[in-house]
């Protein structure tokens, strides 16, 4: 094979023959399945630009990503940090962004990593699948874009603002993590009930109502709000604060619930990213690994470009030690990349650990294929649950800690030994679990015909409480969107009961 | 696959936000840019440096787990713990944790810059300029005709002969007009003929030399459309240089907030000079009852005590004006600030400097009466002062004398009110 390119200058022409080459070895070697792909080269400000809106090519105008722009940039001008060498977006086509500082090596992992890894993985997984538009999000964010701006001109740049800083501060509480149940129809509904009503007269029998000491059970703690007061429409508990809000808040107009909606729809867009944020990040790494080391093979990079192409793998997947001064969690990019390596390993030549393990995939022979279906078919959480080896456990030196609250140390739960690599592989686990990260809070009530107060409750795992100048802050931008009174409730997950001091108000 | 070239595509798509969040932190901004002016020289009020604006109170609040309660986590990299030891939390919490990086916080104690556009902005805002005054301070307004190309139609002054002769040769030759030697040639031939007596070629060569004749008539040696002019665009250019006095009284009675006002003037009025022309000298002269020529840092910093004499600051203005900035190359400006007070006896001699010297040698002498911040107390407002009656006697359509009294930052333009209105802005 003749080489792709030479030297370090990138040219149209180079990438077009780059992406072609590449392409090839994705599609027809590695079996991936992605959306076409429309690459653009930008500038670094125009990267800049990009990391404001979060990553979003288009989106409507906030000050809190002028705050973002700015901090990037002092860090980025200042050399503290580099930039992306790419930007992808889930849509269809998939939009590409590419540096034009980057050298022609580079733009060839980025399209094997981005073009192709990531693309895979957005149209396959099944939480994009389920949550996410890839056709229709460009129109949406130019619609948003315009809709803000059209709300600014005529209602003014501070009332919208005053939406859009109340709506962020509820983003994450604006997520649906389940589909909801489909809307019966009211013939539905009669039938339904003139059949119930059918079964309780055919088994009514007397007997029953001669037993004695039936109690009346006891109303669930924590209710205040008479059965009378509430709205007869609005269904508790609600765990979309934003949605509920958008609904039911007595005060909104009209654009403010098409705002509310807006954030809340770009936030139900990110939240597979979020969920997934590891192994996508490892899906690409692979991909990208698998693609240049095909590409050198073939002899059509050269040793030079190889060796580049390392340098920077390596220092992306690099892991410091939590002892290290660089330590700053765990890389999604290194763990990800380690575990979908060792899956592949266990395929082609598994050990008898593996096959204890994994007796399902061990030696089956068919990495590619049983990467795609995990990657098609698990988030995070469900895949460290899987897939974590013993081996992978081990590489990573892992280590499992335990900390209460008020003490000056972490317990030593379990390391990667015999005993602790189901420990250690269950807790990590839990730690990508986005429903663990985020507090559980839903409204449980609303007076409707009387004050209005509107009743949240969080419920504690844990001991962990939420943060209380944040909750306060927040809370008050609940209030603003209800327009009247609200209370948040701490109370403990597991016991039910009330937590000291847990009620915070805002009227 | 497409790839499309986006790097001309507009940058600063972010700049939007980027107003947004100075609006957000107006406050910050403002301290900050007051600061700024107290520790720049009049000279530097236009200089690109950066202002650093702390970003507080711009959080973005959500409802997020704080640092306690028990929990448990995996790290990478244990060389020697095993199960049931201890580990000492880490400093600072559990900064390392996922959850700190996530949420954003905790990252807003650092500063960003203002560009000079925004400081200038912010700065005028203060002063309470209309927004003609801004423009033209923002930018320079002089200027001079630059090269720029050719065009068809000009003075004579500005063709250009060779550009136009080029034309001409090219539409000559393109249209085949006969040549002088072609004509000279057929003329010899013509002659010989005549001289051999071949009628034939006679009338033959004599038809051909009118049709030669002819067609040079029809198409011209040089015809209205090869002519071409210099073109000239004028550009915005400073001209000429300029001399701003800036006098102060610092006897005891100026109190800080007087001089922060005086500065701000002294400020305003080097931007506008420094639009306007291309060099800009300032001579910082301060008096108490006599005057001297300082630095900038003494004249607003140091303190003296004495009397209070105007006449001696404006007879040191006029000598330093003979020594060092004759009429005729230089254009003065003359800025004076004080409380007011003087000296009741010297009134005369101010008159006749003034009169005398000054006046008539300025372009323009802004007089700013500072004072304290207005108060509630009808008992501070006292009468005309008594610098004030000196000059008011003096004030006259062509006289190009302006006064003005100030107690804060938005009451300084109206003293440069008749100097930028006689620069074509219309002030309201």
């Amino acid at each position: 094979m003749t080489l792709l390119y030479e030297g370090r200058e990138w040219n149209f022409d180079k990438v077009r023959r780059a992406h072609d080459a590449v392409s090839e070895i994705a599609l027809d070697e590695l079996g991936l399945d992605v959306y076409p792909c429309q690459v653009e080269v930008i500038t670094f400000e125009q990267m800049l630009d990009a990391y404001a809106s979060i990553g979003l090519p288009i989106l409507y105008h906030h000050w809190s990503f002028g705050k973002r722009f700015v901090r990037d940039e002092v860090l980025y001008r200042k050399g503290f940090q580099g930039l992306a060498y790419e930007i992808v977006i889930n849509s269809d086509p998939c939009l590409c962004y590419i540096m034009e500082e980057n050298s022609m090596t580079m733009q060839t992992l980025v399209l094997a990593h981005a073009a192709f890894g990531h693309n895979h993985f957005f149209k396959n997984n099944h939480l994009f699948r389920q949550w996410t538009d890839a056709t229709a999000i460009l129109d949406y964010l130019s619609f948003a874009r315009d809709f803000v701006s059209r709300c600014e001109d005529r209602y003014g740049v501070d009332a919208v603002e005053r939406i859009l800083d109340a709506a962020h501060a509820l983003q994450m509480q604006g997520i649906n993590r389940y589909t909801r149940r489909p809307k019966r129809s009211l013939a539905d509904e009669l039938a339904r009930e003139s059949e119930r009503q059918a079964y309780l007269e055919t088994t009514w029998n007397p007997l029953w109502s001669t037993l004695p000491g039936q109690k009346q059970e006891a109303p669930p703690a924590g209710v205040t709000v008479a059965p009378e007061d509430r709205a007869p429409s609005v269904e508790f508990p609600e765990e979309n604060l934003l949605y509920f809000l958008e609904k039911n808040s007595p005060v909104l107009k009209g654009w403010e619930r098409e705002i509310l909606r807006i954030v809340r729809n770009l936030a139900q867009y990110f939240y597979p990213q979020r969920q997934t944020k590891m192994m996508n990040e490892g899906c690409a790494t692979f991909v990208h690994y698998e693609i240049m080391n095909r590409l050198h093979e073939k002899r059509m990079i050269d040793d030079g470009a190889f060796i580049e192409f390392l340098h920077s793998h390596t220092s992306v997947t690099f892991q410091p030690s939590f002892e290290d001064r660089r330590y700053g969690g765990l890389n999604p990019y290194a763990l990800g990349f380690a575990v979908m390596q060792d899956i592949q390993r266990i395929c082609r030549d598994p050990t008898g650990e593996d096959r204890d393990w994994f007796p399902d995939i061990a030696g089956n022979g068919d990495p590619m294929g049983t990467l795609r279906d995990i990657w098609a078919h698990y988030r995070d959480e469900s895949f460290l649950l899987q897939f974590l080896s013993p081996k992978v456990i081990r590489d990573f030196r892992m280590i499992s800690l335990h900390g209460e609250e008020g003490r000056s140390y972490f317990e030593v739960a379990a390391i990667h030994d015999e005993q602790g690599y189901r420990s250690v592989r269950a807790a990590l686990a839990r730690e990508y679990e986005c429903a663990r990260i985020d507090p559980e809070i839903e409204v449980v009530d609303a007076n409707m015909a009387g004050n209005r107060r509107l009743y949240l409750e969080n419920r504690v795992h844990d001991g962990q409480r939420l943060d209380p100048p944040s909750l306060r802050a927040t809370l008050q931008h609940v209030r603003n969107l209800w327009g009247y009174p609200v209370t948040l409730r701490e109370t403990d997950a597991r016991t039910g009961k009330r937590l000291s001091d847990g009620e915070t108000e805002v009227s | 696959m497409n790839i499309i070239d986006r790097r001309l595509n507009p940058k600063g798509k972010s700049l939007p936000n980027r107003q947004r969040l100075l609006r957000r932190l107006k406050t910050q901004v403002r301290k900050a840019v007051a600061q700024s002016i107290a520790g720049r020289r009049v000279t530097e009020i236009d200089a690109d440096r950066s202002v650093p604006v702390p970003m507080e109170g711009i959080g973005e609040p959500s409802f997020r787990k704080g640092m306690g309660g028990t929990r448990d986590m995996v790290w990478p990299g244990n060389q020697k713990f095993v199960k049931g030891d201890r580990v000492p939390r880490p400093p600072g919490g559990e900064a390392a944790g996922r959850d700190g990086a996530e949420s954003g916080e905790g990252e807003d104690d650092f500063t960003f810059t203002l560009s000079r556009e925004e400081f200038l902005d912010i700065f005028f805002e203060d002063l309470e300029l209309p927004d003609m005054v801004k423009r033209r301070l923002k930018q320079s307004t002089a200027s001079v005709p630059v090269r720029a190309g050719f065009s068809v139609s000009g003075g004579p002054q500005s063709l250009d002969v060779v550009r136009t002769m080029r034309n001409s040769m090219a539409r000559r030759l393109a249209l085949g007009r006969p040549r002088d030697e072609d004509l000279e040639e057929l003329e010899a031939m013509l002659a010989e003929a005549q001289a051999s007596g071949d009628r034939d070629a006679v009338v033959r060569l004599e038809a051909e030399i009118g049709r030669m004749r002819q067609r040079r008539l029809t198409i011209p040696w040089v015809d209205p459309v090869d002519v071409r002019y210099r073109r000239f665009e004028s550009r915005p250019h400073p001209v000429a240089q300029a001399v701003m006095f800036c006098l102060m009284d610092v006897s005891g009675s100026m109190n800080e907030h007087m001089k922060d006002l005086a500065k701000r003037f002294f400020m305003l009025l080097y931007l506008f000079l420094q639009r306007r022309y291309e060099a800009v000298e300032v001579v910082f002269i301060r008096h108490t009852h006599e005057a001297k020529e300082v630095d900038e840092d003494t004249f607003f910093t140091s303190r003296e005590t004495g009397g209070t004499v105007v006449s001696s600051a404006l007879e040191t203005a006029s000598r330093i004006m003979t020594e060092r900035f004759p009429v005729d190359s230089w254009n003065i400006y003359i800025a004076q600030a004080s409380d007011g007070d003087n000296l009741s006896s010297d009134a005369n001699r101010v008159l006749a400097e003034m009169t005398n010297r000054l006046l008539p040698a300025c372009q323009y002498f802004a007089y700013l009466e500072v004072g304290d911040p207005p108060s509630d107390n009808w008992e501070d407002r006292s009468g005309p002062s008594e610098l004030w009656r000196t000059y008011e006697s003096l004030l006259a359509e062509t006289v190009p004398l302006a006064m003005r009294r100030a107690n804060t930052a938005s009451e300084i333009f109206g003293v440069f009110r008749e100097l930028f209105a006689r620069n074509g802005v219309s002030s309201s």
